[in-house]
């Protein structure tokens, strides 16, 4: 297993603490002129989401985490698991509700999404920038309404609700950015 | 947006303000009769102070093993006041290896002055006579002064009595508060509990002087004649970052060299280079350093508080990675 020095950190490094994985989000130096420098970190636990903070001695050495990103396939859920399968070797991978639940209003059959995996086992999700999803439900669409003036919610296939303009019906696919959960444009079938 | 790398990184106002208070740190020592002095940046010995990292490089004289860049001017200084210099000051350029950081600077800026027949309240005094004239050469309104010892801080921010509180409550309270390693040494606990819980807690807009530091942390300072568990040191704090750091000098040569010994004792069982003693000092406290308070103060940080910045990189032309 690799170890990283206080004097390696920096964001984005991840560390093992108690068992669990953490990314350092925000290290700062603590130094009192005459005394014992420390690292205090901001860590957000990659198992949980919750973020923390703790204080390092200075050249104190920190076990760091085997955690490795890949692109999979989402295939199906359960009920109780997610499945995603390697495109390369065909694996396929369960990942819990927790480690998707940032994304699961996203989560469509097929697409291809970014997985980090802990100990070889899924521990977060994280869906692909642009989704095409079709519109459930919606109120009827307004003809000549062609400007983004208004806006109406809009009940996606995957049970997420987005802003769409008034003109836009239901049945149709939009593609919609994840990261800001913004409708991006209608999508020429 | 950042600069491209060959400019400086601060805005030309902030160099423009660096003049301006080096400009008023002069004249305020000169009006009272301080003279300014320029000491060596290169010297043959180091401070063997066991949290602070010295760069060394060559050797001035083939009899040394290195040559190191000076932590701080105070051991010249101590050389020139027992020559009979009387009261001195100097803006002097300092270097300490491996500390950057939003406040640290590997190199930094650093005034440091000494006042003959100053005690420590003396110099308080002073120092916060100082501050007061930059507040307002700076436009800025003049600060509260509020004074605590160690103890009153600690009791008032951790709920403890630093002298008093076993090692265990030290060590529950450190793991409390989020650190994360084995049991740290006494010391190491009230740095951790003053970096990182009572620092960040302090009030803003107001000057704390803190003094009645423990014996331990004495440095350079004298140890209270009327109670050894303290040493006559005192820390300037200022929005919660310390600014200065003083001391009712310590003047006798033999307990100098004991403290210089026991720290690269200290030195070699933790797996750093004892540093050489400067027997130049040492000869100079023997031959009778007078009686003195000195204090040193880091003039990036209170640059960057007086232009109301929050990091070194505000006020900093050229920070290490520019350097």
């Amino acid at each position: 297993m690799s170890t990283f020095s206080t004097s390696q950190f920096k964001n984005g490094l991840k560390i093992l603490l108690d068992g669990d994985p953490y990314n350092i989000v925000d290290n700062e130096i603590v130094k009192p002129g005459k005394g014992q420098a420390f690292n205090r970190v901001k860590i957000k636990n990659l198992r949980t989401g919750r973020t923390i903070e703790k204080t390092f001695k200075s050249g104190e050495k920190v076990d760091g985490a085997d955690v490795m990103e890949k692109e999979m396939q989402y295939l199906y859920t359960d009920g109780e698991f997610y499945h995603f399968m390697d495109p390369e070797s065909f694996e396929q991978f369960e990942a819990s509700e927790t480690a998707v639940s940032d994304c699961v209003k996203w989560l469509k059959e097929e697409d291809i999404c970014t997985v980090v995996l802990w100990n070889n086992a899924p521990l977060t999700v994280v869906p692909p920038n642009f989704v095409e999803l079709v519109i459930t439900e919606t109120d009827p669409g307004l003809r000549g309404d062609t400007s983004g003036g208004g806006g109406k919610p809009a009940t996606l296939e995957t049970g997420a609700v987005v802003q769409v303009p008034l003109f836009v019906p239901e049945g149709e696919t939009i593609k919609v950015d994840t990261r800001s959960g913004e409708y991006v444009g209608r999508v020429k079938k | 947006m950042t600069a491209p790398k060959w400019m400086p990184e601060c805005p030309l106002s902030a160099i423009q303000k660096r003049a301006f208070l080096y400009q008023k740190i002069r004249q305020f020592f000169a009006d009272k009769g301080v003279m300014e002095v320029e000491t060596p940046v290169l010297s043959r010995h180091a401070n063997t102070d066991r949290q602070i990292d010295v760069f060394c490089t060559q050797s001035i004289n083939s009899i040394d093993d290195f040559a190191y860049l000076r932590t701080s001017p105070e051991f010249f200084h101590k050389r020139l006041l027992a020559a009979g210099s009387g009261d001195i000051f100097e803006i002097a350029k300092v270097f300490r290896l491996g500390e950057q950081s939003h406040l640290h600077n590997p190199e930094f800026s650093m005034l440091e002055w000494y006042r003959l027949d100053f005690k420590l309240g003396c110099l308080m005094k002073e120092m916060a006579a100082l501050m007061q004239s930059l507040f307002v050469a700076f436009g800025l309104p003049e600060l509260p002064v509020r004074h605590q010892t160690f103890t009153q801080l600690f009791e008032e921010y951790v709920a403890i009595n630093p002298f008093k509180t076993t090692q265990k409550n030290l060590n529950d309270l450190s793991v409390e508060y989020g650190f994360h390693g084995a049991d740290l040494s006494r010391d190491e606990a009230l740095d951790f509990l003053f970096g990182v819980v009572i620092e960040p807690a302090l009030p803003e807009d107001e000057l704390l002087f803190v003094d009645r530091f423990p014996a331990s942390q004495a440095a350079l300072a004298q140890i209270d004649p009327d109670d050894a568990n303290v040493c006559l040191r005192f820390e300037l704090l200022w929005n919660g970052v310390e600014l200065a750091n003083g001391y009712q000098e310590l003047t006798d040569a033999t307990e100098q060299r004991t403290r210089f010994k026991a720290d690269n004792e200290w030195r070699n069982s933790h797996g750093k280079r004892a540093k050489p003693i400067d027997e130049n000092l040492l000869a100079a406290l023997e031959a009778g350093l007078p009686q003195c308070s000195g204090v040193a103060v880091g003039l990036d940080r209170l640059l960057m508080h007086l232009m109301g910045a929050g990091g070194l990189s505000a006020i900093l032309p050229f920070s290490a990675d520019r350097a």
